[in-house]
């Protein structure tokens, strides 16, 4: 399979959307069904929340946006649909940083970590450094460059987790729970941090704070479907509804 | 106690934190091969070589006994080499009875077992450098350009990064363990051996699967950033003249010391 | 010591002989270049994390220890698992990765001498490991447990017998003296990895019974293990007390293969009475000391099986 090396550029489908999911169905092979048809859109600079109590399918969801697990239905990046025959330049696409950053950091150093995603799209040298420099100085972490991941406290391998997607220059940033483990300084970073990025992105986060904060529009997922999707305002001022999902008003 | 008193490595920015790690990984292996070479009582040697180590533990700036001070993990081992002590060869210098068996220590059997001794603990100064001066990644990459094939080099490099992670989760098993079988003292704390091997392999098996689970959430990490089956890296080293001049020096000390060796 | 659940097996530089250093490597290599091309060939691209992480997982499940007696304590030294959940030649890759790192940033044994380090403990125990789950794959679980225990036992002493024999071939020890000196401390440590293994495997094949199942590396690896396995166990039980007994006969053999020369030979007398408890002076008794050994660890295995069979969580 042929990599792309220049990214095919994202403009928004005739709708004006970036991404967009039509009725995903999904179960695990032990039989659990975790997705029970799922629909939504990103248009493009959309910076979106997704909530839900655990086990309500967000990751599971955030692992089909690229090809990771393939379900039923259909997923299209700016109009393009996904198969397996255009994952790279999919992947290449929709930046998908993990829940968990310890799976997320897999190399030995930061630097081998924010090289691993151009370097295996099949850039040359020189511009894979240049990527790996622009990444860390995206999340203010330029000094890290040479650190080993082992030795990064949460807050910066979250950050650091961000950059090896970013380095990718993704149209669209998927994250699974950024701000969980953060104490109150490094979650303010990363707030900056996500606010500042100008890139569309669909978040996860049980962080509501975070949530009112910084997003406009929120998604709320229970038990494998969409049960709500729109202005977080209002979303969170109903209590009732937050309740009946097992979310709180922040 | 946490998994980061694993660190061998010890920042610097000395002469020898900067030469090249290829030629610091070869000169390591030729000084062992080296010293496992020099005959039996080359003490002038096995002296010159201990001098060398000091001044190159000075020099890297971790100070004068740094490598002496962590080497006498391979003593237990020369238990294993206390027989020779006793060899026929040679003129008795001491002759012990304990019990049922007259043991004699001969000269050479001395000669022998110390030699051995000294080999072996010099050797593992000699490695003890190269870790304290150089990132283990660096070695990692270097054994990668000095051919050790790719599949291996790789896997060393994972078993790297996640040693930490999969030993704090062991730390963390074995203080729950603890904490569990003093609370139930009296009952089953004092099971028998059979309890606790079962304890300690669920342990093992539970952190099996764990390590099994996260193997596949990386493997998806991975897959999200466009990997192929193909792991690429780049190339972070390049010779420079001090290199080819460590590498210089080193030879000629080789032979000198294997000229010393056999006077 | 931490890194050290068997000191005695990770040799130091120094306690070889270049020459037998030099042979232990080209075996390894031998197998190893085997093991990569095999494992090339046939392991999908799942397979380098997967390998990768359970090196780190060896590694850290190498920390766990339990109480065995007066004071002692068991551990896992993980051959036999790593052969039996990941196949023959995977396990081989991921041990070998796990003494390389032990010896590079721990010192824990040698550089000259890691091929005779990997051979001990990385490819002679899997080999063993492997032949004889191999052999009782289509059975019930008690058989499998049970097996598993003699297997994860015998690996352990084939690899201290390879290591006295490398010892003893670089003339730094006495065959009568480190070969029953070595086979005596390993049997214990044997026991507790076979106890160990045992309920590790009982707990995956409890919980995640897919691992180990029709599709998995562990169960498709060829029939020849078993062969192989059994020839190197064999060699154990009936090497061992002739080595400890008739050392002359061995020397020989050495001599004549131009191993160690005569001038070092008939070392072996100079201790008439030395003995070790258990393993005696004639051929039969230590013959018969290896047959009740294996009996002994054959029943604890049968009875680690049943026991973790009727305490099923
Ligand atoms: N590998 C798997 N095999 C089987 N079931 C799984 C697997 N991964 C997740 N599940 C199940 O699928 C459901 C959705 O899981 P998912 O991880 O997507 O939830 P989530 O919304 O991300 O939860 P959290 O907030 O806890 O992260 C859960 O019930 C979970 O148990
Ligand atoms: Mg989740």
């Amino acid at each position: 399979m042929p990599i792309s090396s220049s990214p095919i550029p994202v403009l928004p489908d005739s709708n004006g959307s970036v991404l967009s999911v039509k009725d995903l169905l999904f179960d695990y092979p032990d039989g659990h069904v975790a997705l029970r048809g799922v629909s939504f859109t990103l248009k493009a600079n959309d910076k979106v929340a997704l909530v839900g109590p655990n086990g309500a399918g967000k990751s599971t969801l955030m692992l089909h946006l690229n090809g990771i697990l393939q379900g039923k239905g259909l997923i299209e990046i700016s109009g393009v649909r996904l198969t397996r025959n255009n994952l790279p330049a999919i992947r290449s696409m929709v930046g998908l940083v993990f829940q968990n950053p310890d799976d997320q950091l897999f190399s030995p150093t930061v630097f081998e970590d924010v090289a691993f995603g151009p370097l295996h799209m099949g850039l040359p040298e020189a511009e894979v450094r240049a990527r790996v420099d622009a990444a860390l100085e995206a999340v203010n972490m330029s000094a890290y460059r040479e650190r080993l991941s082992h030795h990064l406290s949460v807050g910066e391998k979250k950050r650091i987790a961000i950059a090896t997607v970013l380095s990718m220059k993704p149209q669209i940033l998927i994250l699974d729970e950024p701000s969980a483990g953060l104490d109150p300084r490094a979650r303010r970073l990363l707030i900056n941090l996500l606010r500042d990025l100008p890139i569309s992105m669909l978040v996860s986060t049980h962080d509501m704070a975070l949530v009112k904060e910084l997003f406009t529009r929120t998604i709320v997922m229970d038990d494998g479907k969409i049960v709500a999707d729109g202005i977080t305002a209002k979303i969170m001022n109903d209590e009732k509804f937050l309740h009946e999902h097992g979310l709180e008003k922040p | 106690m946490h998994s980061d008193a694993f660190d061998r490595y010890h920042h610097g920015h000395s002469l020898i934190h900067h030469i090249d790690p290829r030629v610091k990984v070869i000169l390591t292996l030729a000084l062992i091969v080296s010293n496992v070479m020099l005959p039996d009582g080359a003490w002038p040697a096995f002296t010159l070589m201990w001098l060398v180590l000091l001044i190159l533990n000075r020099v890297s700036g971790l100070g004068f006994w740094f490598t002496f001070a962590r080497s006498f993990i391979a003593l237990p081992f020369a238990l294993a080499a206390i027989t020779v002590l006793f060899s026929p060869q040679g003129n008795s210098v001491l002759s012990i009875k304990i019990l049922m068996w007259n043991l004699m220590i001969s000269d050479y059997g001395l000669i022998h077992f110390a030699s051995i001794v000294v080999r072996s603990w010099l050797s593992v100064q000699i490695a003890i450098l190269l870790v304290a001066t150089t990132q283990f990644p660096d070695i990692v990459h270097a054994f990668k350009h000095l051919h050790v094939p790719a599949i291996l080099t790789t896997i060393i490099a994972f078993l790297y990064r996640y040693l930490f992670v999969l030993v704090d989760e062991v730390l963390r098993l074995l203080r729950a363990r603890e904490a569990r079988s003093a609370a139930a003292s009296g009952s089953r704390s004092a099971g028998g051996v059979l309890w606790h091997a079962k304890v300690a392999g669920n342990m093992a098996g539970q952190l099996f699967l764990r390590s099994y689970e996260r193997s596949d959430r990386i493997y998806n990490a991975m897959l999200a950033r466009g990997y192929q089956g193909q792991m690429h890296t780049l190339n972070p080293h390049h010779y420079h003249l001090s290199d080819w001049l460590t590498l210089g020096a080193s030879s000629i000390l080789i032979i000198i010391l294997q000229w010393i060796g056999r006077l | 010591m931490l890194f050290s659940p068997a000191p005695p097996m990770h040799i130091p530089d120094g306690f070889l002989s270049l020459y037998v250093s030099a042979i232990c490597w080209l075996v390894t290599i031998l197998v190893l270049s085997l093991a990569i091309s095999k494992t090339n060939q046939s392991l999908g691209e799942r397979q380098v994390p997967l390998m990768g992480v359970m090196a780190a997982f060896i590694f850290a499940a190498q920390m766990i220890n339990f109480p065995v007696l007066g004071g002692t304590s068991g551990h896992l030294l993980g051959g036999a698992l790593a052969a039996i959940t990941l196949g023959p030649w995977a396990g081989m890759i991921v041990m070998t990765a796990v003494i390389a790192v032990q010896a590079l940033l721990f010192q824990d044994g040698g550089l000259t001498v890691m091929g005779a380090n990997i051979l001990n403990m990385g490819l002679i125990p899997v080999i063993v490991g492997y032949g004889f789950y191999r052999a009782v794959l289509n059975r019930n679980r008690i058989a499998k447990l049970a097996v598993t225990g003699v297997a994860a036992w015998l690996s352990v002493m084939a690899g201290a017998l390879f290591t006295a024999l490398q010892i003893w071939l670089s003339g730094h020890a006495q065959l009568d003296v480190i070969v029953p000196a070595m086979l005596f401390v390993h049997i214990f440590i044997g026991i507790g990895e076979a106890m160990i293994t045992v309920a590790a495997l009982s707990f995956i094949m409890r919980t995640r019974p897919d691992l180990l199942g029709e599709e998995s590396e562990s169960a498709k690896a060829g029939g020849g293990w078993v062969l192989i396995g059994l020839a190197i166990a064999l060699v154990v039980i009936l090497l061992s007390p002739f080595a400890s007994s008739d050392p002359d006969g061995l020397e020989r053999v050495a001599i004549n293969l131009g191993f160690i020369n005569t001038s070092n030979a008939a070392v072996y007398n100079i201790l008439p009475d030395y003995s070790i408890p258990l393993l005696g002076q004639t051929s039969s008794s230590t013959i018969a000391a290896g047959v009740i050994g294996v009996m002994v660890v054959v029943g604890l295995a049968y009875a680690a099986g049943r026991f973790l069979q009727k305490k099923k969580v």
